[in-house]
C-alpha cells in the first residue's frame, strides 16, 4: 500500500474515488480532479496512490474500466461503478457518517 | 464474492501480465499527456508543460510497481520464484535430488499401483460400465446359512417384476464353452446373461447389436452370441463382415450378432470373458439341465442397479419383503430363503472377495514404505540444510522474512515429491497388470484378468500423498533451517548457526522413527507373505498334481446313452495306460468354473426348523475318486464300480454335512432324499473345498456317476507322473480307437485352477 498523504485519511480513498464514480465514469485525472473540486481544492490525490488504488478496485470487481474517448477527442482509460461497487459505496458512506458522529460527539462533549 | 472475484482478477493477472502492463504503461502515458496539455493551456512552454507533467505524476516505474502489487497475485509470483530457484538448488545437487527423488518415487510409487489395484478390482472393477457406484451383487442366501449361492431364474424375475427402487437387474452366470476348432476341444469363458445385459451395463457393442429382449426367452431358442473385442480380433482376425457369421459353442451353432467394445470384458473379477449368449441358452451350456422354470435350481449370479439416490438399506428392505411373499407363495422352495445386496468389492461370487483382504494388507504394507521413505528424505533434507546455512544466513541478513525461507524450502521438497509423483504414477501405470502374474492361466483360451486402473480418483489421492508427505518430510528440516541466529552466525563464520544439540536431537529423533517404522513395515511384510503363503500352500483338502481332461462330446452329438458308453470304454482304456496311478471321472472339475448340482434335500430323522428348506450342493463323481484324489474316507467306504444303475442309490458326504444333519449320532447307514430318490449313506469324506481355497466349510456330498450321469460332458481325473502333454498323446490315441472323429480337450493339472 501507498502512503496516503495526511490531507487524506487513511482509508478513505478508495470510497472517495467511488463516490467520485457516482454519477459518471471518469479516467484517472478525471477523478483526481472531481475529488479536488467535490472538496473545494482541499483534498489532493497523489497519482502515486491513485492508480494502485484503482487497480484494487478493479480487482475486487466495485469498479470497470474500458477504453474511452475523452472530451479533447484522446483516448483514455474509463472507470465506472459496478452494482457491487454502488453497494460498497452505500454501506461505506453509512459506516463513515456513523463513525464520523461519533468522533464528533467525542470531541465536543462536555 | 467480491474475494473470490479478486482472487479470480488475479490469478487472470498472472496471465496476462504483458498485456496488462502495456495497458498500464498506454494509461500512464495518456494521463501525463492530459496534464501537458493542461499546462500549456496555462501558458507554459510545451518543454516546460511536459517536464511539469512528470513531476507531478511521480516516478512511473515505482507507481507500476505498487499498482502490480495491487494486481497480481504476489504469493503466486513468489512461488514461481521459488520454483525456479528450487529447481536450480535441485540441479546444483544432483546426487542428493536423485537419491531423494528414487526415495519417493518408490513411497508414492507403490501406494499408487496398489490404489490403482484397489480401484480396478474392487471399486470399479468393470471398465466402460455406467454407474458402477450403484451397482450391487446380489447374492441367494438361506436363513441362518453362513455362505451364498446363486438365485433361481423365477425368484429373479419375480425380484425384477415387483421392486420398484431398482434401475435395472441383470444375471451374469460365468461358465465354461467348449468351441469346435478342427480336431480339437478348445476351451473358453463364456456368460449367461439376460437379455438386457448390454443396456444395464450402457455397454455398446462396436459392431452389431446387444440382445433383443425376445432373445432372452424361449427353452434354447436364440443360438445367438456377443463376441469380445480380444476374441473378435485374434480369432476372427478382426473381420468387419463378422456380424451374421457362425461360431459352434457346446455343438450348438451360434450366429454372432455383436462385438464388445475393447475395454469391455464382462462383469467377474478375475476373468476376461471371450462370448456372451442370452440366459435362453442356458441348457445349452449348463449340463446340469434346464433350470429358467426351476424355483428350486439356485445357479444365478446376478449385479442389481439402485435408482439414483437410494440405499443399500432402503433396496434391502424392499427386496427382503419380496423374498418374504415368495417364501409364503412357494413354501417348498423358498422356505427360509432370502437375498442380499453386497458392495462390488465383497462379491462373494468372484475374485473380490478373495482379493480384497489381501489388497488391504497390500496397502498398509506400501504405506509404511511410504512414511520410511519420507523419514529418509526428511533425514537428508536436514543434512543439506547444513550445507546451506550460509546460504539461509545470508538471506536472513539481507532482510528475507523468515516464513519466506520456510517457503522457499517447502517449494523445493513440492518439487521432489512432484517429481517423484510423476515418476511414482509411472511405476503404477507399468505394473498396472502386474497381478495378473502371479495367478497362472489355468487352460489356454481362458484369460485371467486383474486389472490396476488409473484415473481421477487415483490421481487425486496420489496428489494427496505427494503433498502430505512433503508436509511430512519437509516442514521439520524447513523450520530449522530457517532457524539461524543470525548475531552468531555473522560473529563466526566457522561457527554453530544452529546450536549443535538441537540438531542432533532432531536427527536421532528421525533415526528412531525410521528403525521403529521398518519394524513394524518388516512385521507386516512378513504377516503379509505368511498370509499369502498360506493361500497358496493351504491344501485345498485334495491333491492338486491330478491331471484333468474332457472330451466335448456334447459337441460331437452324443445323447446321455451313447455318451454313457463312450465314458465308461473310455475310462477303462485309461486305467490301463501304463503311466496312470489312478483314474477316476467326475462331472465337475473342483475349483473350476462349472456349476454343481444343488438341490433341497429331506434327511431321515431330521427335522428343519419351521422357516429353513435344507438345500446342499453335491456332484456326480465316478469310482476311486477319493482315492485319486486324495480325499481321506473318514468311516465308511469309497465309491466301487458295482455302485451302478442296478445296485442301491447310496452317497458318500462330507464331515460338515454330518456334523449337521446327524449331529447325535453316526450317519453312516442313514438315509438322505434328493430330487425324490433315498440314497443310503456309505461313506463320510474328510472336507475339501470346493469352489475357492477361503471358503467356510460347508455341507456337501457326492454321488456315483454310473447312478447319475446326467451329462455327457465330464472330465477324466488321472493321477500320474507324467506331464499333461505327454498323456495328451495317449489320451488321443485311446480316444481314436473309440470315435476317430473326437479328440481330447487340453489336459491341465488342477492347481493350475488355484
Amino acid at each position: 500500500m501507498a502512503k496516503e498523504k495526511p490531507d487524506l485519511v487513511y482509508g478513505t480513498l478508495d470510497m472517495l474515488i467511488l463516490k467520485a464514480l457516482q454519477d459518471d465514469p471518469r479516467h484517472g485525472l478525471g477523478i483526481a480532479d472531481r475529488i479536488h473540486q467535490m472538496s473545494k481544492d482541499i483534498l489532493h490525490v497523489e497519482q502515486g496512490s491513485l492508480y494502485p488504488a484503482l487497480y484494487r478496485l478493479e480487482a475486487q470487481g466495485l469498479i470497470k474500466a474500458e477504453w474511452g474517448v475523452s472530451d479533447n477527442n484522446r483516448k483514455a482509460r474509463y472507470y465506472k461503478l459496478t452494482a457491487a461497487g454502488r453497494k460498497q459505496l452505500a454501506a461505506e458512506q453509512q459506516h463513515w457518517s456513523h463513525i464520523t458522529k461519533g468522533i464528533d460527539l467525542v470531541l465536543s462533549g462536555a | 464474492m467480491p474475494r473470490v472475484r479478486a482472487w479470480f482478477y488475479r490469478l487472470l493477472g498472472l496471465f496476462r501480465k504483458k498485456q496488462r502492463d502495456t495497458e498500464m504503461a498506454e494509461e500512464f502515458r495518456q494521463h501525463v499527456d492530459l496534464l501537458t496539455e493542461r499546462n500549456i493551456a496555462a501558458g507554459m512552454s510545451a518543454k516546460e508543460a511536459r517536464n511539469a507533467a512528470l513531476r507531478e505524476f511521480g516516478g512511473v516505474e515505482q507507481i507500476k510497481e505498487t499498482a502490480r502489487e495491487q494486481r497480481v497475485w504476489r504469493w503466486a509470483d513468489e512461488f514461481f520464484q521459488d520454483v525456479r530457484f528450487g529447481a536450480r538448488m535441485l540441479v546444483r545437487t544432483p546426487g542428493f535430488s536423485i537419491l531423494a527423488i528414487l526415495c519417493l518415487t518408490l513411497g508414492i510409487g507403490t501406494n499408487a499401483a496398489v490404489l490403482s489395484w484397489i480401484e480396478g478390482i474392487l471399486i470399479r472393477p468393470y471398465p466402460l460400465v455406467q454407474h458402477q457406484d450403484r451397482m450391487f451383487a446380489l447374492v441367494g442366501k438361506t436363513r441362518g446359512v453362513q455362505e451364498h449361492n446363486g438365485l433361481s431364474f423365477p425368484d429373479f424375475v419375480d425380484f425384477e417384476k415387483n421392486s420398484t427402487l431398482f434401475e435395472s437387474f441383470i444375471v451374469d452366470q460365468i461358465t465354461g464353452t467348449t468351441l469346435s476348432v478342427g480336431d480339437r476341444g478348445e476351451v473358453a469363458t463364456l456368460g449367461i446373461v439376460t437379455a438386457n445385459y448390454f443396456d444395464a451395463l450402457g455397454v455398446r457393442p462396436i459392431l452389431g447389436r446387444g440382445f433383443r429382449p425376445e432373445e432372452g426367452t424361449g427353452r434354447n431358442a436364440h443360438p445367438v452370441v456377443v463376441v469380445s473385442y480380444r476374441t473378435w480380433r485374434d480369432r476372427y482376425n478382426s473381420d468387419p463382415q463378422i456380424i451374421g457369421k457362425t461360431q459352434m459353442l457346446n455343438g450348438v451353432q451360434h450366429t454372432i450378432i455383436g462385438v464388445a467394445p475393447e475395454k469391455f470384458h464382462g462383469t467377474f473379477v478375475g476373468y476376461s470373458f471371450a462370448f456372451w449368449v442370452p440366459v435362453s441358452m442356458q441348457e445349452t451350456f449348463d449340463s446340469t439341465g434346464y433350470k429358467l422354470e426351476d424355483r428350486g435350481a439356485r445357479w444365478a449370479e446376478a449385479y442389481a442397479f439402485l435408482k439414483p439416490g437410494v440405499s443399500r438399506r432402503q433396496a434391502q428392505a424392499e427386496l427382503n419383503s419380496i423374498a418374504q411373499r415368495l417364501e409364503h407363495d412357494y413354501p417348498d422352495t423358498n422356505r427360509g430363503r432370502g437375498v442380499e445386496l453386497f458392495p462390488l468389492w465383497r462379491t462373494p461370487f468372484n475374485q473380490a472377495g478373495n482379493m480384497s483382504p489381501t489388497l488391504a494388507i497390500s496397502m498398509a504394507v506400501v504405506f509404511l514404505v511410504l512414511l520410511i521413505a519420507c523419514a529418509n528424505v526428511s533425514n537428508l533434507l536436514l543434512a543439506r540444510s547444513l550445507l546451506r546455512r550460509h546460504e539461509m544466513t545470508m538471506r536472513l541478513a539481507l532482510g528475507a522474512g523468515r516464513r519466506r525461507l520456510v517457503k522457499q524450502l517447502l517449494t523445493e521438497g513440492l518439487l521432489l515429491s512432484l517429481i517423484a509423483a510423476a515418476g511414482g504414477i509411472a511405476v503404477a501405470y507399468w505394473c498396472r497388470n502386474a497381478l495378473v502374474l502371479s495367478f497362472p492361466t489355468p487352460a489356454a483360451g481362458i484369460v485371467i484378468d486383474f486389472p490396476g486402473q488409473i484415473d481421477w480418483r487415483v490421481l487425486a489421492v496420489s496428489a494427496a500423498i505427494c503433498i502430505g508427505s512433503t508436509l511430512l518430510f519437509a516442514v521439520v528440516p524447513a523450520i530449522h533451517a530457517s532457524h539461524v541466529d543470525l548475531s552468531n552466525a555473522l560473529k563466526t563464520e566457522a561457527g554453530g548457526v544452529l546450536s549443535g544439540s538441537s540438531r542432533s536431537r532432531l536427527r536421532s529423533a528421525l533415526v528412531l522413527v525410521q528403525i521403529s517404522l521398518s519394524f513394524v513395515l518388516l512385521a507386516g511384510t512378513v504377516l503379509l507373505l505368511q498370509s499369502l503363503n498360506k493361500i497358496r500352500n493351504a491344501s485345498p483338502g485334495f491333491n492338486t498334481d491330478v491331471i484333468a481332461c474332457n472330451v466335448d462330446l456334447g459337441s460331437a452329438g452324443y445323447k446321455l446313452d451313447r455318451g454313457k458308453i463312450f465314458t465308461t470304454e473310455l475310462f477303462d482304456r485309461v486305467r490301463t495306460l501304463p503311466g496312470a496311478q489312478s483314474v477316476t471321472l467326475a462331472r465337475v472339475v473342483p475349483f473350476g468354473y462349472a456349476v454343481f448340482s444343488s438341490a433341497p434335500i429331506e434327511v431321515e430323522g431330521y427335522q428343519p426348523p419351521p422357516n429353513e428348506q435344507p438345500t446342499v450342493s453335491y456332484y456326480e463323481v465316478g469310482e476311486d475318486y477319493f482315492a485319486t484324489l486324495g480325499i481321506a474316507i473318514v468311516s465308511g467306504r469309497e465309491f466301487l464300480r458295482s455302485d451302478d444303475e442296478n445296485a442301491p442309490a447310496v452317497a458318500i458326504i462330507n464331515e460338515t454335512m454330518a456334523a449337521k444333519y446327524w449331529p447325535a449320532k453316526n450317519a453312516l447307514g442313514q438315509r438322505v432324499k434328493v430330487k425324490d430318490k433315498w440314497m443310503q449313506i456309505v461313506g463320510i469324506a474328510k472336507n475339501a473345498n470346493y469352489r475357492t481355497k477361503i471358503e467356510t466349510p460347508m455341507p456337501f456330498f457326492y454321488v456315483p456317476l454310473r447312478q447319475n450321469f446326467i451329462s455327457v460332458r465330464n472330465n477324466l481325473l488321472i493321477r500320474t507322473r507324467e506331464t499333461p502333454g505327454a498323456i495328451m498323446q495317449s489320451l488321443a490315441r485311446e480316444i481314436h480307437a473309440l470315435d476317430a472323429a473326437l479328440a481330447p480337450g487340453v489336459p491341465y493339472r488342477l492347481q493350475g485352477q488355484l
